[in-house]
């Protein structure tokens, strides 16, 4: 039977998921060997420290912003009682919907001297009034911060409806509070999905140009376009690219470390619920004005603004053709979505039946792409399909295209960048699954194929969705691959963002960010929607 | 076989000729025009589109900034579909010519059209809009007599008084590129230095936002393209910032080009030729360059009213290819003064 042994197949799928990215990083390799010695030398001597200051200081101050507020307000939303949770459970995940730079270009737009809340703030206290400046390093780091949270408050969150139960049996047990209980019992037992979510966090934003770029922040990323752009040299970009990725290396290996050796797994399978820990008067409504706050800053002022943009530009450009961005939005999301979640529990299979290290080399590369910046992978899309559609038109005598400007180029591209936004989940998934189950299933007499459908798939629902949720909100805020692998006629809602905040027109961006917005307000619902049926199934 | 059996065949056989001729015509008349377009979709679209109407063909057309486009062609090769390439700044022209991702024009009208310092003197690139970047002032705090070049703001007077768009901005880079080819890196480096230490507050990303900066007070002048101004001039009436030409006793004002050429292995050739014709003739001339209050390349045709309201002004007569050629060099000069 092909279920027989698992690992004979396995080491094989991994390898063929690696493949993209591993196409992507030969062009990308290649690319780099004509980097010019002598813009090297000037990077060196001009750039380089400064960027390498710069982006560490962003890295380490965006997760700590985000790890600090998604566990926290996971545990608050998971575990505790306190005024209006049922609606900040699922409500502080909208940000998720606000892509980083739309929320960059809000602030800026309104927090800079010349914004509204500066001006009115100096209308009110007088022309000497100050507030601390919104285009600085603090302001760029609380942007991104708010902007990524959720991936951790959603990593979190999963884990402490599993976990929950047990750990406040244990702190309460204890003794601890609310906050030490959630300290000393649930961010340990918690720690491995944390780290996943601040890992996602550290990729995304390594990887980030827009938002810094509107904030004016030198990062690598910056650093990449501008010897792109400016020196017109694309070799000397994509070695720079290199050098960002041994960052991601770097990051990559700490993050195992902070995992450690320990095997976490739930002591029991299923989600059981047990009574939230009820914070009383005050302390309520401090964990509500926390929320409050985060929501408020994250989702709701920003969402506003945009509203009150798009109403003034509205008239001007809302026509049909936004139905065909939204649609087209809607499907390449759903697509590469699909797509990476299938490619993800190949790799989650692959590394779970064979600890060896071919699966597990192969997953590293596959999922390098979320940290490389969108516009470097957009090239080494076109150029590894350049190379394939050259043999590809030599073979058969064709003349024209074959795969680029297709929607299997977007696609291709889609999926190098984003596997890993789909793998950290359901790789979190099946480490909740204990091994003894399936020696249990086993014992039973379950086949492998039965084993994948009546063990596997159920426990992992939780984590698949997540999964699915993830990817489809990041593929619908994707600017860089999309604009630069499209076929004609596939512009959708970020490239009309693209088309308008390019010539610095953020007002007439607002429409299309809105629906952007809005779109991805439709997976977010379902999935906390399911989230919260789980728990009250339990 | 009779004489009239001949000659039906024969007028037959014409008839099939005949119609060959035409449906093969009608092809060659239905073949769509491809253009890779860096000037954004709502400046463009409904020119696209016009042309498309009256030619009685399809234009399909991509967006994207000018450097993945050139790549996008690169990786494409000679199977690329792309027949006209259109970017808002001449370097990027120049860019595509190096790469060799261009094919040399001839032709009368275009050469007529558009002034020799706007196009590439083998015809790869016309320019087909004039973004002029020069110095915005603060109606309220400065007076236009105080104004003259762009170096006098590098003048201690100036100090805590310049706001300036990110040294990463492509027209920041053509500017300092113009500098480099007119007095040199030395002399520019200097200049550049000193715009820095008169900065009032960080770079910002981009004009529009410093123009904002300039109308509350958070700074007195600042270096912008006029469009961003006749934009914001369009939106709020009466905003307190006004344009002065620079360099008018010198060199002349900075001019950069929004343009386009015909892609090497355009697959419609004559259609881009002619697509291209179109776009400097008057009448398109007039509403490329206004729908973004821009100047029209086309020296016989006027700008917006609005436009024209800032007066007129010498231009920089170096041909504008040449900044491509020095924008490495600004870049490299851009980090070591520490523009950011």
């Amino acid at each position: 039977m092909a279920f027989q042994d698992p690992r004979a197949g396995t080491a094989i799928a991994a390898i063929l998921v690696a493949l993209p990215m591993a196409a992507i990083l030969a062009a990308v390799v290649h690319g780099a060997t004509g980097a010019d010695p002598a813009l090297w030398a000037h990077l060196t001597e001009h750039v380089l420290a400064r960027v390498t200051v710069n982006t560490v200081v962003l890295v380490i101050g965006v997760v700590a912003i985000a790890v600090a507020l998604g566990t926290a307000l996971a545990w608050l939303t998971a575990a505790c009682e306190f005024p209006g949770r049922g609606f900040f459970a699922w409500a502080l995940l909208l940000p998720m919907a606000v892509p980083a730079y739309v929320l960059a270009f809000v602030a800026v737009a309104t927090l800079d001297y010349a914004g509204a809340v500066p001006v009115a703030l100096r209308a009110h206290f007088g022309a000497g009034f100050t507030v601390p400046p919104i285009r600085s390093t603090g302001g760029v780091i609380a942007v991104l911060g708010l902007a990524s949270y959720p991936y951790v408050y959603l990593m979190a969150r999963g884990a402490f409806l599993t976990h929950g139960a047990r750990a406040l049996e244990a702190a309460q047990s204890l003794g601890f509070g609310p906050w030490s209980g959630l300290l000393r019992v649930a961010v340990p037992l918690a720690r491995p999905w944390i780290a996943g979510g601040a890992a996602l966090v550290a990729m995304e934003t390594l990887a980030d140009f827009g938002a810094v770029s509107v904030f004016n922040y030198d990062t690598y990323t910056t650093a990449i376009y501008k010897a792109w752009y400016g020196l017109f040299s694309i070799e000397t970009a994509l070695g720079l690219a290199l050098l960002l990725l041994a960052f991601v290396a770097v990051a990559l290996a700490a993050e195992r470390l902070a995992r450690g050796r320990a095997r976490y797994a739930a002591a029991d399978s299923g989600i059981r619920r047990a009574a939230r820990l009820a914070l009383p008067g005050a302390r309520g409504w401090i964990a509500c004005g926390i929320a409050s706050t985060v929501f408020a800053l994250g989702f709701a002022l920003p969402a506003l603004v945009l509203a009150r943009w798009a109403l003034g530009v509205a008239p001007l450009d809302l026509d049909a053709r936004y139905v065909g961005y939204a649609l087209r939005t809607l499907a390449l999301a759903g697509m590469a979505a699909a797509a990476c979640l299938a490619l993800a529990v190949v790799l989650g299979y692959a590394t779970r039946f064979d600890a060896g290290r071919v699966p597990r080399a192969a997953a590293r590369i596959a999922t390098l792409g979320y940290a490389v910046p969108g516009t470097v992978l957009a090239v080494g899309v076109v150029t590894a399909l350049g190379g394939i559609d050259a043999a590809w038109r030599a073979l058969t005598g064709h003349d024209g295209l074959w795969l680029q400007g297709t929607v299997v180029a977007l696609l291709f591209g889609y999926v190098a960048r984003f596997l890993a936004v789909a793998n950290v989940p359901v790789q979190g998934g099946f480490a909740r699954i204990r091994p003894s189950l399936e020696e249990a299933a086993r014992s039973l007499g379950l086949q492998t194929r039965e084993l994948v459908t009546r063990l596997h798939l159920p426990l992992l629902g939780a984590g698949l969705g997540t999964a699915l949720l993830l990817v489809f909100v990041d593929v619908m805020k994707e600017m860089p691959i999309t604009l630069m692998t499209r076929p004609f006629g596939w512009d959708t809602l970020a490239v009309r963002v693209f088309e308008m905040t390019a010539e610095g027109d953020w007002q007439r961006a607002a429409l299309p960010a809105l629906m952007i917005v809005a779109a991805g307000l439709l997976p977010v619902a379902l999935l906390v929607w399911r989230m919260e049926r789980a728990t009250r199934a339990a | 076989m009779t004489a009239g059996n001949v000659f039906h065949r024969r007028a037959g056989a014409l008839l099939v000729v005949a119609s060959l001729l035409l449906s093969s015509a009608a092809e060659a008349a239905g073949q769509p025009l491809v253009v890779y377009t860096a000037r954004k979709y709502q400046l463009v679209e409904q020119l696209f589109q016009e042309y498309g109407r009256e030619r009685g063909i399809e234009v399909k057309s991509v967006t994207d900034d000018g450097a993945p486009l050139i790549q996008r062609l690169t990786a494409e090769g000679a199977a690329s579909p792309a027949d006209v390439f259109v970017t808002v700044d001449a370097g990027d022209l120049w860019r595509a010519t190096q790469a060799g991702l261009l094919q040399p024009v001839r032709s009368a009208r275009l050469e007529a059209a558009i002034p020799a310092h706007l196009r590439d003197p083998e015809g790869h690139w016309f320019g087909l809009a004039v973004r002029a970047r020069t110095i915005a002032y603060s109606t309220a705090r400065v007076k236009p007599a105080e104004l003259s070049t762009y170096a006098a703001l590098a003048e201690p007077r100036w100090k805590g008084r310049l706001c300036l768009r990110s040294g990463k901005s492509a027209y920041n880079q053509s500017l300092v590129a113009m500098f480099i080819n007119d007095m040199g890196e030395e002399a520019t480096e200097r200049m550049v230095r000193g715009w820095i230490a008169n900065l009032a507050t960080e770079p910002f990303s981009n004009d529009t936002l410093m123009l904002k900066a300039i109308a509350a007070g958070q700074c007195d002048v600042g270096i912008t393209n006029s469009y961003y101004l006749g934009r914001l001039q369009h939106e709020q009436a009466g905003i307190p910032v006004q344009i002065f030409w620079a360099d008018q006793a010198g060199q002349g004002t900075h001019v950069n080009v929004s343009g386009a050429g015909v892609a090497k292995h355009a697959k419609n050739r004559a259609e881009a030729v002619r697509f291209l014709e179109w776009l400097a003739s008057p009448a398109i001339q007039q509403r490329f360059a206004a729908v973004n209050f821009e100047f029209p390349a086309n020296a016989g045709v006027d700008p917006l009213p609005e436009v024209k309201a800032w007066g007129s002004f010498r231009p920089n007569q170096v041909n504008v290819g040449l900044i491509g050629k020095a924008q490495p060099a600004a870049v490299m000069l851009i980090d070591r003064v520490g523009w950011r």
